[in-house]
């Protein structure tokens, strides 16, 4: 059994937490001490039942207001996979919560409201999805039940959607006409859509092939720990010990230090107690090489037939996160995986108009703007581009005053 | 499906140890804060995963209330002489004498909010910068809104509205003087992944996880251990039942479930059939529908 990382993106409005609430109530994963609790609650629906929307709305002044400000993350399984939510905010205050959950998550679901069909918060939502690579797109028209289940509302927002789609160039993308609400098309097949021949939301999710960065053939372990245990008996044990982001490395593999340049070749791998020949992306491991060379926390070990970039200079999407916009004269920390080195902003290509997708000229990056721009390393980064290997395409920029975690980036390309 | 598909378990533990190997890359003086219960025993297995054959990078620590059950102390010493590793108690008793705080007086008096100030003034005392915890995201619901990496201020205060952004499987530990940063590895785990990995992993557990005839009173409609800590009158009967626990938090508030499961596999079916959840038998939460936040505000753990 293995696992799928989802994320919601719509608001509240569109009943995104209702369907949240819907697919852990009806496979069975509220437990009666919780939905006690959801009864003694004062938020009922109009007609009575319980407000499923509560269950994810975790903290006192999300309940207050009726809103989700940040993510939460919920947990269930079915017998074919287990399953972890990112419940992510729709509102545009709030894209860096959404972009936080969405950063993990191997598929997307973005709620659209019947009613209302592709808005403003649709695109923004979209392009969130593109920007970060994900593959799989689940579009859940929803509040079908307020549309008298009507096959041609369906019709004419599924055909504006793929318009969008196109645009973003967004792959992989299903529709699944739903209500939330009245439990349609979730967990089972709707009896009032007799026109829609797909699958329901859960067998969907409980089929889909997960595919991610990880199946790139590009070998990539970032060196966080070297154990090294200086007993009498262990006297020459060096691991290096790290999670591999991409690829497979197998003993007498020949693979490169990077930013050293030194090569060596694998000795022996561990995984705890066992000495597997081949591990492989997602595993945390411990590998030997033959020669004793320089290396610690911040390299990166590659294979030597597939070598990353190396630079300096980086043209990358970057989405700010603070309060405090970004200041190009200041330098900030870099976090690329295991490596932390300094960095400061070189140019501003353009901001993204994210309602509109336009893209706009700008001397400033301010709180969930997003856009393009060079940045300048201290250090040379051994990196791939996002589109290729998000694992190591991805960094985060961290304020050197306040020590917040205040931008992502993606990188697109070298700058020669 | 490829050949390069993780099972969950792996997945999780994947994960875990990544996490763990990234306090020890980033921090000067962190901590693991062992409380005896299931889940800072799977953390002491995984940080065994993480840097075996070397040492632990860190101490274990134990705020002890003073009212454990004996199971659990028993099980903590022998484990740590297995281990080979530095354990440090933090006494709950140690600030009720110096007046830091206040035994709480009546029926449902318990030492689990006590804990918090013994907890803040170890941290103080060794100037730990980052403690790993066993909490589940699963567990409740603004443990479900908390940051893998949760900063701290030098307050111990949690502010979940202004919570760092946490992307991919890049933690960013960097904090001020004073401040410490919770780490919780286990947090995409379920009670029930726990039990599953116990399990494969053979481990033990403190017997008091397992089905056994003990001395209850009733209290609040949960059936709690006798005990001297347990402030009993005379409206208060002793009761002999077959039980166990689903979480070990110190005896004046951890109830006990009607249970014959005795082993490992009974457990494992016995919890996927509940209809109740883990916390479910903690009094601690059951104060109000934020009693967990404001408590993480306070700076629990």
């Amino acid at each position: 059994m293995n696992i799928l990382k989802f994320f919601t993106a719509g608001s509240v409005d569109d009943g995104k937490s209702t369907l949240i609430g819907r697919l852990l109530y009806d496979t069975g994963s509220i437990l009666a001490d919780q939905l006690e609790a959801l009864q003694q609650s004062n938020r009922k629906n109009d007609d009575g039942s319980i407000d499923l929307a509560i269950l994810t709305d975790g903290l006192r002044a999300e309940r207050e207001q009726g809103i989700t400000i940040d993510v939460a993350y919920k947990y269930f399984q079915t017998d074919k996979r287990k399953f972890i939510i990112a419940d992510t905010p729709g509102h545009i205050q709030y894209t860096r919560n959404m972009v936080t959950g969405a950063s993990t998550a191997n598929l997307a679901i973005i709620l659209i409201d019947a009613r209302n069909g592709v808005v403003e918060q649709t695109i923004r939502h979209s392009y969130l999805v593109s920007l970060l690579g994900i593959t799989n797109v689940v579009i859940c028209i929803n509040k079908m039940d307020m549309e008298g289940y009507s096959e041609q509302v369906y019709n004419s927002i599924i055909e504006k959607y793929k318009i969008l789609a196109a645009n973003l160039e967004l792959k992989g993308v299903t529709f699944i006409p739903v209500s939330a609400l009245k439990g349609d098309n979730i967990v089972n097949r709707s009896e009032h859509m007799p026109w829609y021949t797909g699958t329901s939301l859960l067998d969907f999710l409980e089929t889909v092939e997960v595919t991610g960065s990880e199946t790139t053939d590009f070998a990539r372990m970032p060196v966080q720990w070297v154990i090294r245990p200086q007993t009498d008996e262990l006297h020459d044990y060096r691991g290096y010990a790290g999670r591999i982001l991409s690829g497979t490395f197998k003993v007498n593999d020949k693979v490169t230090v990077l930013p050293s340049g030194n090569s060596s070749v694998i000795e022996k791998i561990e995984v705890f107690d066992l000495n597997p020949e081949e591990v492989f992306a997602g595993m945390s491991v411990t590998l030997h090489l033959k020669d004793n060379i320089d290396i610690s926390r911040g390299d990166v070990l590659v294979n030597s037939a597939h070598l990353p970039q190396s630079s300096q200079l980086i043209e990358a999407d970057l989405c700010w996160m603070d309060n405090k916009p970004m200041d190009d004269s200041i330098t900030y920390f870099l976090q690329h995986n295991s490596k932390l080195t300094k960095c400061k902003i070189r140019e501003i290509i353009h901001l993204v108009n994210i309602n509109t997708l336009e893209k706009e000229e700008s001397h400033q990056f301010k709180l969930n703007d997003i856009g393009r721009v060079v940045i300048k390393t201290a250090d040379e980064l051994a990196f791939d581009l996002f589109s290729e290997n998000k694992a190591n395409g991805s960094a985060i920029l961290i304020d050197s005053r306040t020590n917040l975690t205040v931008g992502a980036l993606m990188f697109r390309a070298i700058v020669e | 499906m490829s050949k390069y598909n993780l099972d969950y378990l792996d997945e999780l533990e994947a994960e875990a140890i990544h996490i763990l190997r990234e306090v020890a890359g980033q921090f000067e003086k962190p901590a693991l804060l062992f409380s005896g219960g299931k889940d800072s025993i799977t953390l002491v297995r995984l940080a065994e995963k993480a840097f075996r054959p070397g040492k632990f990078p860190f101490p274990l620590v134990h705020i002890d209330t003073g009212h454990n059950f004996e199971e659990t102390i028993t099980y903590r010493d022998q484990m740590v002489a297995r281990l080979g590793e530095k354990l440090i108690v933090g006494y709950v008793q140690e600030s009720i004498d110096e007046g830091k705080v206040i035994e709480q007086k009546g029926k449902n008096a318990s030492r689990n909010t006590l804990q918090t100030v013994t907890l803040l003034d170890t941290i103080a005392k060794h100037g730990f910068d980052a403690c790993i915890g066993g909490a589940r995201r699963d567990e409740e619901k603004a443990r479900a809104k908390e940051r893998i990496f949760s900063v701290r201020d030098e307050f111990g205060q949690w502010d979940p509205k202004r919570q760092r952004p946490e992307l991919w499987n890049v933690y960013n530990g960097k904090i001020h003087k004073g401040e410490n940063v919770r780490v919780f590895p286990i947090s995409n785990w379920t009670e029930l992944d726990v039990w599953n990995y116990i399990r494969r992993e053979k481990m033990d557990l403190p017997s008091i996880y397992f089905a056994h005839q003990r001395d209850c009173i009733t209290r609040n409609g949960q059936l709690m251990a006798a005990s001297p800590f347990l402030n009993m009158d005379e409206a208060d009967s002793i009761i002999s039942r077959m039980v166990r626990f689903r979480t070990v938090g110190d005896m004046s508030c951890t109830a006990a479930v009607e249970s014959e499961a005795d082993q490992i596999d009974d457990i494992i079916a016995e919890i996927s059939a509940s209809k109740i959840s883990e916390r479910g038998a903690r009094l601690d939460d059951k104060v109000s529908e934020a009693a967990m936040e404001d408590r993480k505000k306070g700076g629990y753990f």
